[in-house]
């Protein structure tokens, strides 16, 4: 019920995020080449790339602490590129959270408030809403240190959140908890974030998480996006080799189509795909462990030469003829396969995914 | 047995340490008229003495308040200073930075002669606030040792944090950056207040006949000698004794070791 009510007070219109061909060079590197997306009034993009890609970089443009060199920011149609961070009206949680240590959680979520010179009864009744929102009410006058790592976490996300920000920007913010609380948080930062239609900008390394939260997956690589689409777009239609290695499990081969519904993979092998490529065209050949089954129109039959136990499913690495190898997943049925037991499984052509 | 001779060998350097004290507290509150250990019988005379004679007094008041405008000289000075030696990027900053811990090396008395050369054109010796001046001199070695220290360790992030929640550049200062150093100010504030405090070298070139503690103490010691300077000394050290604490409580180290 107390949930409730501070959610009507905190439901407003977030913001439409445009970014157009924004570029960084940090000496003779460019952490940002030629980057344009656009975030929907309410949605969760996530950024998902690894370290040096330019995620970061490009968060920064965003929250106004780094100008970039070319290309605009616009929230809403208007212009921001230049305007101080203090000026944006952006709610960040910080990778380490950035709580401050010397003010009490009431004091941590009432700064923004402040620095808008909100009054204070007004201030007070917000602070309260924001902090049952993210079901910490009672622990106000508590010194941040004095808080588990879950909690400090949500104290950013209720400083974040507490003065209606036109948008939201979590750079990694789930990097310091434990697995278990981790997948809390994302869950209850994801309802948070829909209950309140927050616009919002996700930055991580961890693909898993990407996929969990996220409503499209922004892809980097370089200083530049490899692919923005649908969670189940980037899993299963990767634009290119770099998305479908880094984004989950992934059997990666090259070749050319030979024929309509035909690849000539370059050890020789052919896979019967579902593709109206042309023929001569080159491509890429994406098969996820998970797809094989033990039999379908492409077959493989190779030795098993690396097995694991993942509780749910065996993760076998077969060795295949033709110099093939292959990452491949079963149900965890029986005993597990020993290395250099023969193995047999087969793939589907609209199994497969061909770029 | 390393391990005991460790512990003896402590013991001799502590009681080394200590012995000055040792002896001056009791002298302090001899009846004797003239310095004696152990001393005959026990009295107040001596401290009475001191509170009695305008004299001590005015020269404590002195010392008080010329130690504390050097502190808040040196801090006003020495603050942005580290600010700029640690977060600036300019030509020479090193060497800056070096020029700032000079008066270290410096030998005192060399300082304090050119000083006096200057000071005596400007006719400003035996002026309080040309040896504030002077002292600040002296003090702001340690307020950017302990500033620049503070300023290395802090966490810029938080800066940026607020910042991004609404909060303008000077707002940042005065809430959130400046209140975080507080420890590194206590620290840096209190050891120029007793560099200040203690100082004698500059004090006796500059000071004139307007004394401040130590050089009444150095002059006491040249005219006669009696126990009022071990009472004086006592208080001293009590004084002295009480920042460090205040420092230990309120202050941060230059170990880098936030308390």
């Amino acid at each position: 019920m107390e949930r409730l009510d501070a959610e009507k007070g905190m439901k407003q219109e977030s913001a439409e995020l445009l970014i157009e061909g924004a570029g960084k060079r940090f000496g003779e590197v460019a952490a940002l080449d030629g980057v344009s997306l656009q975030v929907a009034r309410g949605e969760l993009l996530t950024i998902l790339g690894p370290s040096g890609s330019g995620k970061t970089t490009l968060l920064k443009v965003v929250a106004g602490f780094e100008k970039p060199d070319t290309g605009s920011v616009k929230i809403d149609g208007v212009e921001i590129t230049a305007l101080p961070p203090a000026r944006r009206d952006i709610g960040m949680v910080f990778q380490n959270y950035a709580l401050f240590p010397h003010l009490t959680v009431e004091r941590n979520v009432a700064f923004p408030l402040e620095m808008r010179n909100v009054a204070k009864p007004e201030i007070v009744r917000r602070v309260a809403d924001a902090l049952a929102l993210v079901e910490l009410a009672g622990y106000g006058q508590r010194l941040p240190r004095q808080l588990s790592g879950g909690q400090q976490q949500r104290v950013a996300l209720a400083r974040a959140i507490v003065f209606n920000p036109r948008l939201l920007l979590l750079d990694e913010p789930f990097g310091a908890l434990d697995r278990k609380l981790r997948e809390t948080m994302q869950l209850e930062v994801r309802r948070l974030q829909r209950r309140l239609g927050l616009t919002t900008i996700f930055i991580t390394h961890d693909q898993e998480e990407a996929l969990v939260l996220s409503d499209r997956i922004a892809v980097m690589n370089k200083g530049t996006i490899q692919q923005i689409a649908t969670t189940t777009e980037i899993y299963e239609r990767p634009a290119n080799d770099f998305v479908a290695d880094f984004v989950g499990e992934s059997n990666i081969f090259h070749g050319a189509m030979s024929g309509p519904g035909t690849v000539a993979l370059e050890g020789g092998r052919t896979l019967q795909v579902k593709s109206d490529k042309p023929a001569g065209a080159k491509v890429g050949v994406l098969m996820r462990p998970e797809r094989f089954a033990s039999g379908g129109a492409n077959a493989f039959a190779g030795e098993v030469i690396e097995a694991v136990y993942l509780g749910t499913s065996f993760k076998l690495r077969l060795a295949c003829e033709g110099g093939l190898e292959l990452l491949v997943r079963q149900p965890a049925r029986g005993a597990l396969p020993a290395p250099g037991t023969r193995v047999a499984v087969g793939i589907d052509p609209d199994a497969i995914h061909v770029f | 047995m390393s391990r005991r001779v460790l512990v003896v060998a402590c013991g001799l350097i502590y009681l080394f340490l200590m012995l000055p004290i040792l002896v001056v507290f009791p002298i302090s509150l001899s009846s004797a008229p003239y310095m004696q250990f152990p001393p005959p019988g026990l009295s107040w005379q001596w401290y009475e003495r001191y509170l009695d004679d305008p004299q001590w007094i005015e020269a404590t008041w002195r010392s008080l308040y010329i130690g504390t405008a050097t502190a808040c000289l040196a801090l006003g000075l020495g603050v942005p200073l580290a600010f700029s030696l640690v977060r600036g990027k300019f030509l020479g900053r090193g060497f800056v930075e070096r020029l700032a811990l000079a008066p270290v090396i410096v030998p005192t008395i060399i300082l304090s002669v050119a000083v006096y050369g200057i000071f005596a054109k400007l006719k400003l010796i035996g002026a309080w606030y040309g040896l504030v001046v002077a002292h600040t001199v002296l003090a702001l070695p340690f307020v950017v040792l302990v500033m620049v220290a503070g300023l290395r360790d802090f966490d810029r992030g938080l800066e940026h944090a607020a910042e991004g929640l609404g909060a303008s550049r000077w707002r940042t200062l005065t809430r959130i950056t400046l209140p975080l150093l507080r420890p590194s100010l206590v620290s840096a504030g209190l050891l120029a207040f007793i560099s200040s405090f203690d100082e004698v070298v500059v004090a006796l070139f500059l000071a004139g006949a307007n004394m401040t503690l130590p050089k009444k103490m150095f002059d006491n010691i040249l005219m006669e000698i009696d126990p009022t300077i071990a009472a004086v000394s006592v208080m001293q050290i009590l004084l002295v004794s009480l920042v460090l604490v205040l420092i230990g409580r309120f202050g941060r180290g230059l170990s880098g070791s936030a308390r």
